[in-house]
């Protein structure tokens, strides 16, 4: 349904354009709960707005393209690009309270977005909102309906803003962090509200987080970042059981389990390499248990191994053998 | 040589309780009485030699509290911290407790915040040093630096460098340095991973480990994450409100929790080992501090609460010889 | 643009010998290679009115701090002054003197020479009562963030009730009860010094407010509570700690507040209650001309008004600059 190809994001700087996300490409399917994990500066947020057409300048697209059901969105007039936001792609931040509006009450900003992407009447829309609400799980929508977003707690602030992101019945919607700065107890109602609502709507979300327990809990696939580049794609059991890339691998031993207790855990040396000096070849290479001479000369392509895809020098004669 | 099972560190009924009433004036126009915030209300633990006491809880727990109080960056409103024998309330003034504070030291949530931007990491590591009169000499002083910059996987070079050079995870490790530079024996570590990526998380981990081991620490780790609380800890402390629900060591806490909101925590975190099996999420969220419930402060959201819970409040009593829960569920 | 890629020549020197000189040279050469590098500098090549504005002050700073060696007249001798060459208009006027560019006044002072003798006064007066405040200010601002209770609602209290009135006003009150109570405030030394104490008091509050919530925001993070966790006296975690961190906006307030400062010093002296007569400053000379103006010798008041205009947007336009290129949100 949305195919990213090629994706390249740059930011121009006085010392030269620095490339945020290189060569990203990953589709997402109707009604999948697709995840994209890696750490802080590692391209996925920037990924997720470009498909929103939320970037920031002095960001900006510089090559591929992005597909929604076989139109190209990337490059859209402001004016198209209003019409697909909210309509066809919905978006839940990390912070709700920023994302809402505080001089309006929430009754207001739900029904003024229900007016702005469809023909309902005044009394329609409202009626819609108050029903969204309760769907959402806020007790007494009702009267709450009228209330300020300031009045809210943070969990209940993420249902209204669910229930903003879903309201005209996007068909995907594009969820950056949205419990990051919630406690456990909330986030798992959260989780689990994000995905009952996305199933009861037929949206796909893309679940932008670092928590890979997050990712097992919701996704179906997963994208793993590392440095603006995709090192692995795959179904989430595979990727989570049996990671293949050494970042992949290294990423999943360094969770602490609750199951067990392990005296060390897995740790990958050094820090992902800033944005002005990534490493030559592939990106993971200096971090690499595994890295050999190729690694540092040529970046390895995304290839398909069984389910998954793997952007690796391990497996590239692995990927020559099976196809 | 101490005895190895004494405690280190004894905290009992500690108390603390912030003021936030409205400004004077309109205290008196709207007739309001002032406000007090129970951050902390009543909370006893005791930290071994060697061993590590994990506090965990959700945001406003007063968790954080508790380290700060532990620390002495205020005093409680009633309570008493035992730090080896020596009651840390009773002592008043700076030179008294100048001996206490250089035997214990703390590592900050905030990488960002927690080093001083305008100091060279040599100063900032060095301050403790000077401060507690430990090394003379500035030649000396550099040679410990250098060292300890080292034990904490960094090079010597870098302490010439300003604290906006480094990444998040080398900053905890400059924060880590200068917790040690005191050579202390107990260390209050602050959620010292929670804004760390996970990669880096795990080093960190790692390291406060080592240094357990090599230097023989203890520590009060301050934490919201379950996972990283069983990794680290030995015995743990469950907080909700203000309160200790439950104490156990890590292993009987993590395989059969008693309070329900340890169970309730245990079942929420997204964990990658049961995967795509949807839990029904717990009810309810945290009530306002400023006006708790009455009783047993969860019994708003407890699945086991009944008429009893609403009216007492549970006092914390072994169930156990190593367990204390405070739930009239629990002790049936 | 030129001037940048003339700039980036100048630094490249010192990257080189980084590598050949080890300890204090290697600093100073890293500092300035920090400097070369940093935002601040970046937009300040980028931006040409701040260039020029900062040309405009280099300027005049240094031909008043000069002014004994290029002026071609020392107006405070009175030895030198010819009474007969009085009233002469500017040397391009039909009947201007060659010797005085822009003219004579009434007692026979080149203009052009009492402009620079008079700007020598303005900026020395102007910088000491800003440097009065600054001090005065952020170490009541920082007592007052840092403490808090009592002492915060003390000082703050007062602040407020001084910025109720206008600076100048505070800075007449504060000249003429110190005028009154010191018996030979008249001599032209402690003249200065009373001048520099009054406009100086009507400017502490500036700072402190503002110091004192850069210092309220600073206490709470957690470097501060490390240095007080390893028991670090408050003194020092105050200067320490806290001032190197708060400085950044009083730098900003400074620039500005200088340009506050000269102008306030020339109302004062224009009112006639600054600098004695005998050593004009930038003000007394615009009161001299003043009363010439509408006898056609607009000379004596104009040259040393447009002086005065020039010095004080120059400056607050590197203050501006300033406060942008420190502030990025306002970018």
């Amino acid at each position: 349904m949305l195919k990213v190809e090629n994706l390249t994001i740059r930011f121009d700087t006085r010392y030269g354009p620095l490339t945020a996300v290189d060569d990203v490409t990953f589709e997402v399917r109707p009604g999948e709960v697709f995840g994209l994990v890696g750490e802080s500066g590692a391209g996925k947020s920037l990924t997720g707005q470009s498909i929103i057409g939320l970037l920031d300048p002095p960001g900006y697209i510089a090559g591929g393209q992005i597909t929604l059901e076989g139109t190209r969105i990337d490059n859209l007039a402001y004016n198209h690009l209003r019409a697909l936001r909210g309509r066809k792609i919905g978006m839940i931040f990390q912070d709700p309270l920023t994302s809402l509006n505080p001089l309006y009450t929430i009754g207001k900003q739900l029904t003024e977005t229900i007016l702005t992407h469809s023909s309902m009447t005044n009394a329609e829309a409202q009626k819609q909102a108050i029903a969204l609400l309760t769907d959402v799980g806020i007790p007494g929508a009702g009267e709450r309906i009228n209330c300020y977003p300031h009045q809210f707690s943070g969990g209940m602030r993420q249902r209204v803003v669910i229930a903003l992101a879903l309201c005209v019945n996007p068909q995907l919607v594009i969820a950056d962090e949205p419990t990051t700065a919630l406690d456990v107890s909330i986030q798992a109602q959260i989780l689990s509200l994000l995905k009952r609502m996305c199933r009861e709507h037929g949206a796909a979300v893309i679940l932008i987080t670092h928590d890979m327990g997050v990712i097992a809990q919701v996704a179906q696939r997963v994208a793993v970042m590392y440095s603006g580049r995709l090192v692995e794609i795959g179904d989430v059991r595979q990727v989570v059981k049996h990671p293949q890339h050494p970042y992949a691998r290294g990423l999943m031993g360094s969770i602490p389990s609750l199951h067990h207790q392990v005296d060390q855990l897995t740790q990958i040396d050094g820090t992902m390499p800033r944005l002005t000096d990534i490493p030559s070849g592939c990106a993971f290479h200096p971090r690499c248990p595994d890295c050999f001479d190729l690694c540092k000369d040529k970046r390895p392509p995304l290839k398909k191994i069984a389910d998954s895809h793997i952007a690796c020098w391990l497996y590239a004669n692995e990927a020559h053998h099976a196809g | 040589m101490p005895d190895k099972d004494t405690a280190l560190l004894n905290v009992t009924g500690l108390k603390r309780y912030f003021d936030v009433s409205r400004p004077f004036l309109n205290r008196v126009f709207e007739r309001q009485k002032r406000q007090y915030l129970k951050a902390v209300n009543g909370v006893s633990f005791s930290i071994k030699r060697g061993e590590t006491f994990a506090l965990v809880g959700e945001s406003g727990c007063g968790k954080s509290t508790v380290a700060h109080l532990v620390v002495g960056l205020f005093p409680p409103s009633s309570g008493k911290i035992e730090f080896d024998g020596i009651n840390m309330t009773a002592l008043k003034n700076r030179a008294q407790l100048r001996p206490v504070r250089r035997r214990m030291a703390m590592i900050f949530q905030d990488p960002y915040a927690s080093l001083n931007p305008r100091w060279r990491v040599s100063n900032i590591i060095s301050e403790p040093i000077k401060a507690f009169g430990l090394i003379n000499g500035r030649q000396a002083i550099i040679q410990r630096t250098s060292a300890l910059l080292e034990q904490v996987g960094l090079s010597p070079q870098d302490s010439s460098k300003f604290p906006h050079e480094f990444s998040g995870g080398q900053r905890q490790r400059i924060s880590i340095a200068r917790a040690l530079a005191g050579e202390p024996e107990f260390i209050v570590c602050d959620e010292p991973t929670s804004a760390l990526d996970v990669s880096v998380q795990a080093q960190i981990l790692n390291l406060i480990k080592n240094l357990q081991t090599k230097f023989g620490l203890s520590y009060l780790f301050i934490s919201h994450d379950l996972a990283v609380v069983r990794h680290i800890a030995d015995h743990v402390g469950v907080m909700y409100m203000g309160r200790l629900c439950e104490i156990a060591p890590v292993n009987t806490l993590f395989q059969n929790p008693c309070h329900p909101y340890t169970r309730m925590l245990l079942d929420t975190i997204p964990d990658i080992e049961k995967m795509g099996n949807e839990c029904a999420p717990p009810q309810g969220e945290i009530p306002n501090p400023l006006s708790p419930p009455s009783g047993c402060a969860f019994h708003l959201r407890c699945p086991q609460a009944t008429d009893h819970c609403i009216n007492n409040r549970p006092e914390l009593e072994n169930i156990a010889s190593d367990v204390k829960v405070a739930c009239f569920q629990a002790r049936s | 643009m030129w001037w940048i890629r003339a700039c980036g020549s100048i630094w490249e020197k010192p990257m080189d010998t980084e590598k050949l000189s080890p300890r204090k040279g290697w600093r100073i050469a890293a500092t300035m290679r920090r400097l070369a590098d940093s935002d601040i500098f970046y937009s300040f090549c980028h931006s040409p009115v701040t260039v020029i504005a900062a040309l405009v002050t280099l300027l005049i700073f240094t031909s008043a701090l000069t002014a004994s060696w290029i002026a071609p007249q020392n107006p405070f001798d009175l030895a030198s002054l010819d009474l007969m060459d009085s009233h002469i208009p500017p040397a391009w006027e039909d009947e201007g003197d060659k010797r005085y560019l822009l003219g004579t006044d009434d007692q026979g002072r080149d203009i052009l020479s009492t402009i620079l003798y008079g700007s020598r006064i303005s900026l020395m007066v102007g910088f000491l009562s800003v440097i009065f405040s600054m001090v005065l200010g952020v170490s009541l601002g920082i007592i007052s963030g840092y403490a808090g209770g009592l002492i915060d609602v003390f000082i703050m209290r007062i602040a407020e009730i001084q910025i109720s009135f206008p600076a100048i006003l505070i800075a007449l009150l504060v000249d003429g009860v110190l005028r009154t109570l010191l018996p030979d405030a008249h001599s032209a030394q402690l003249a200065i010094i009373v001048l520099v104490f009054s406009i100086g008091v009507s400017g502490w509050v500036q700072y402190a407010r503002t110091v004192r919530s850069s210092a309220m925001v600073e206490k709470n993070k957690e470097y501060v509570q490390a240095a007080r966790v390893i028991g670090i006296h408050p003194v020092l975690i105050m200067t320490r700690h806290i001032l190197p961190n708060v400085m950044g906006p009083v730098l900003v307030i400074a620039t500005i507040h200088l340009a506050v400062a000269i102008i306030t010093e020339a109302t004062l002296s224009f009112l006639g209650v600054g600098v004695p007569p005998t050593q004009p400053s930038l003000g007394t000379l615009i009161r001299i001309g003043n009363d010439f103006l509408f006898s056609g010798e607009w000379w004596i008041t104009i040259f040393p008004s447009a002086a005065l205009a020039i010095l004080v947007l120059a400056v607050n336009l590197l203050g501006d600059w300033l406060r942008d290129a420190l502030n990025p949100k306002l970018r």
